[in-house]
């Protein structure tokens, strides 16, 4: 008995070791194999990239003359309170996503793994958020939490016809509640996989130790999840600090301000107030930031020595 | 995924930084090509009447063809914006005059049509004709309906809580006492677009001060904002939210989905100020109230020793074509013939009364009475027709940067977050 668990735990090991392959064909595919994406990357991201930079020192209104401005966006930018609401909004948005999306999807994920029939039957379900454009499903909710025809009125249900994006206190959350729809899902889908690959003889092995339930989560899936919670973490980090689309649908940025991410200031200001140079300068405030986080995030949590985890 | 995202953005508003944009101009670019004339409709509205007037053109003249295609509103306007930038505009462009038209006009990008359209324009009512109109020249000529801002009633709800139509401001306020009393959102008012609650702001400081109230905003005036009429609209502004006259929840209702006037029309709401062109809503989704005569119409009431004249209307006169200056000359040419001879002609004129919408045109009066809704368009073309001055919103007769920063200020001073002073010296910062 014991020789057979030994046995199985190593085979797992080694076929749980795709970075131990990798180092053992040094040269690996051709590197020309980047270059298709490396030139789209760099014609669509890094020369437009140039460009912003560049346009943060002009005045531009988009038809007109354009004339230099030196630091005069930099400052105004600074010193506008609308734009440093918005900043402050975007980490508040953030942190509020990572808050309710983080926990909910690990728990689903987790739950999801399993290969009961009914659960694959949810999953199927879950998974639908997923195929669905932000546009839509923005549309879908202003028309759902509308206070007079909404979901409330249909339902008969007084507590569901509230102000819900009318009301300044509240509009936030219930935006951080429709992007959570969106994307947990997706993060669900991460967490599921990632899950799905911890070795059950681990399990066994914990169940034979006396392990519950909760103390496998804590003791088993959690650690070996850190990688995962590291990537999903990330993504959502840095897809909250650019999110867009599906506010501008659902808010427009209102009421009053109350919603006017960086993401949406920036827009706003470029397109429809036609300041490019300041847009421009909210722009790279955004990549900057944007950059700064998931560099952190990389070296705090160590991801970028990922392929280490089967060792660990 | 978020790429995915990203790109659905792009796809969805046209554009989201400021090089894609660029980018997205140059994927489709009918202007200045070889294949003729070119014009950039917007879809909705009166699309049909357009597409129609197309059809007829390019029938009539299978050498001087105008290809035309159509976007919606804000996706025109951004990228409208972009190709007039970079020289990709269309032969024709579509707008509302304005601020933007001036603009135009300042760097050169549209053409003067005073000669080519002298016809046209003698046909126009003189209020609209002079929206196209800067320095004495002609540089855009209406192509469709008048939209002035109209005052609708459900009478049935006014009637079951005691009130009636008002026509003064003090009235206005008892109706609204009288609705509130009867458990029904007096005024509709779909404050989540923000734009609606303009027209209000629009019409208050017209009542209050007449034409110049705004005119000194336009003229940049320093402390025109905060002149006392303009100050006293504010606070009326703040006085109506302050009595609940449109709810509590008016800040979540949508225009675009037609969630305002769809109160009116259930029986939720007693009134609603808005633009002539919901008016075949009305009839497409309450038809039983428009036919029993529940639904009423009315200028907007007048203020009480206000200097406004009541005949003033706010609203968007009509909306205009402009020739790109930037086009080669045949397909100007044949645009500028097109719009001698083809716009408000007899065919134009019926294909937009059919579909409700009144052509600011000289002496149609007959015509107007002889359609269907003859009531609702009269009324629409009459205070056209006999407007002391037809105010353009407010939004397009303010150049972007300022019209954004009111409209943000605006809704703030409906959401009570600003009062009407800070409204007034946070828009005098902005001239």
């Amino acid at each position: 008995m014991p020789t057979d668990d030994s046995a199985s735990v190593v085979e797992a090991t080694a076929s749980a070791r795709p970075g131990g392959r990798r180092r053992a064909r040094p040269n690996g595919p051709s590197k020309w194999m980047a270059a298709p994406a490396l030139i789209l990357f760099g014609f669509f991201a890094i020369v437009p990239l140039f460009g912003v930079a560049a346009l943060s020192f002009v005045e531009w209104d988009g038809i007109g003359e354009i004339s230099w401005a030196g630091l005069d966006n930099w400052k105004e930018a600074a010193g506008d309170p609308v734009s440093r609401n918005a900043l402050w909004l975007t980490l508040k948005l953030t942190f509020l996503c990572v808050l309710f999306q983080a926990p909910v999807s690990l728990l689903l994920g987790v739950f999801l793994a399993g290969r009961q029939r009914y659960r694959a039957l949810l999953a199927t379900l879950f998974f639908l958020p997923l195929l669905f454009s932000s546009a839509a499903v923005a549309i879908t909710f202003t028309a759902l939490l509308d206070p007079n025809f909404g979901a409330g009125t249909a339902l008969d249900a007084d507590w569901l016809s509230q102000n819900w994006l009318g009301d300044p206190e509240l509009a936030l959350y219930v935006v951080v509640f429709v992007i959570g729809w969106c994307f947990i899902p997706f993060h669900t889908l991460i967490y599921q996989a990632g899950t799905r690959q911890i070795p059950r003889e681990i399990y066994e092995a914990a169940r034979m130790d006396g392990a519950g339930t909760v103390a496998q989560f804590f003791m088993i899936t959690l650690p070996m999840l850190k990688y995962t919670i590291v990537t999903s973490t990330t993504l959502l980090i840095v897809g909250s600090l650019t999110y867009f689309d599906l506010i501008f649908v659902l808010t427009g940025g209102g009421p009053g301000n109350a919603t006017r991410v960086l993401p949406l200031d920036m827009y706003l200001t470029g397109f429809r107030s036609h300041d490019m140079g300041k847009a421009s300068v909210l722009a790279l405030v955004l990549v900057i930031v944007g950059l700064a986080v998931s560099l952190g995030l990389n070296k705090i949590t160590g991801a970028s020595r990922m392929d280490s985890r089967s060792e660990a | 995924m978020k790429l995915g995202t990203r790109r659905r953005t792009l796809l969805a508003f046209g554009a989201s930084a400021p090089l894609v944009a660029a980018a997205g101009a140059c994927g489709n670019t009918p202007g200045g090509g070889a294949d003729g004339a070119t014009a950039w409709g917007l879809t909705g509205g009166a699309e049909e009447a357009m597409r129609a007037s197309f059809e007829a053109w390019n029938e009539a003249n299978p050498d001087d063809q105008i290809t035309a295609e159509y976007f919606a509103n804000d996706a025109y306007k951004e990228k409208i914006r972009t190709a007039i930038g970079s020289g990709n505009a269309p032969t024709l462009v579509f707008g509302w005059a304005g601020a933007t038209l001036a603009e135009y006009v300042e760097n050169d990008a549209v053409m003067d049509l005073t000669e080519d359209t002298a016809a046209l324009i003698d046909r126009v009512l003189p209020s609209v004709a002079a929206t196209g109109t800067i320095d004495g020249k002609v540089y855009a000529v209406p192509n469709n309906q008048s939209q002035p801002v109209v005052m609708y009633y459900n009478n049935d709800v006014l009637e079951a809580a005691g009130t009636q139509q008002p026509t003064t401001w003090n009235e206005l306020l008892a109706s609204i006492e009288a609705l509130k009393g009867a458990d029904v959102i007096p005024i509709a008012l779909a404050g989540q677009s923000v734009w609606p609650e303009l027209m209000w702001i629009s019409y208050l400081a017209d009542r209050v001060g007449g034409a110049d109230a705004f005119n000194r905003v336009i003229a940049g005036e320093a402390g025109a904002w905060s002149h006392p009429d303009m100050l006293r609209a504010a606070q009326m502004i703040t006085e109506l939210v302050d009595a609940g006259a449109f709810g509590d929840s008016f800040a979540s209702v949508v225009a675009d989905a037609g969630a305002d006037h769809a109160l009116v029309s259930t029986g939720k709401a007693g009134m609603i100020l808005q633009g002539s062109w919901i008016y075949p809503e009305f009839r497409t989704n309450a038809p039983d109230l428009v036919e029993n005569g529940g639904l009423r119409f009315s200028t907007f009431p007048v203020v009480e020793d206000g200097l406004g004249d009541p005949s003033n209307i706010v609203g968007n006169p009509a909306n205009f074509w402009s020739v790109s200056a930037k086009d080669e000359e045949d397909s100007r040419q044949t645009a500028a013939d097109y719009l001698s001879e083809a716009i408000y002609d007899d065919e134009h004129i019926d294909s937009l009364l059919e579909i409700g919408a009144v052509p600011p045109v000289v002496g149609i009066e007959d015509k107007i009475a002889a359609a269907d809704s003859a009531e609702f368009l009269t009324l629409n073309y009459e205070m056209v027709r006999d407007a002391a001055n037809f105010q353009l919103s407010w939004d397009q007769a303010l150049p972007a940067d300022q019209a954004q920063e009111l409209l943000n200020n605006l809704s703030t001073l409906f959401l009570g977050e600003q009062t009407a002073e800070e409204f007034c010296a946070a828009m005098d910062a902005t001239l």
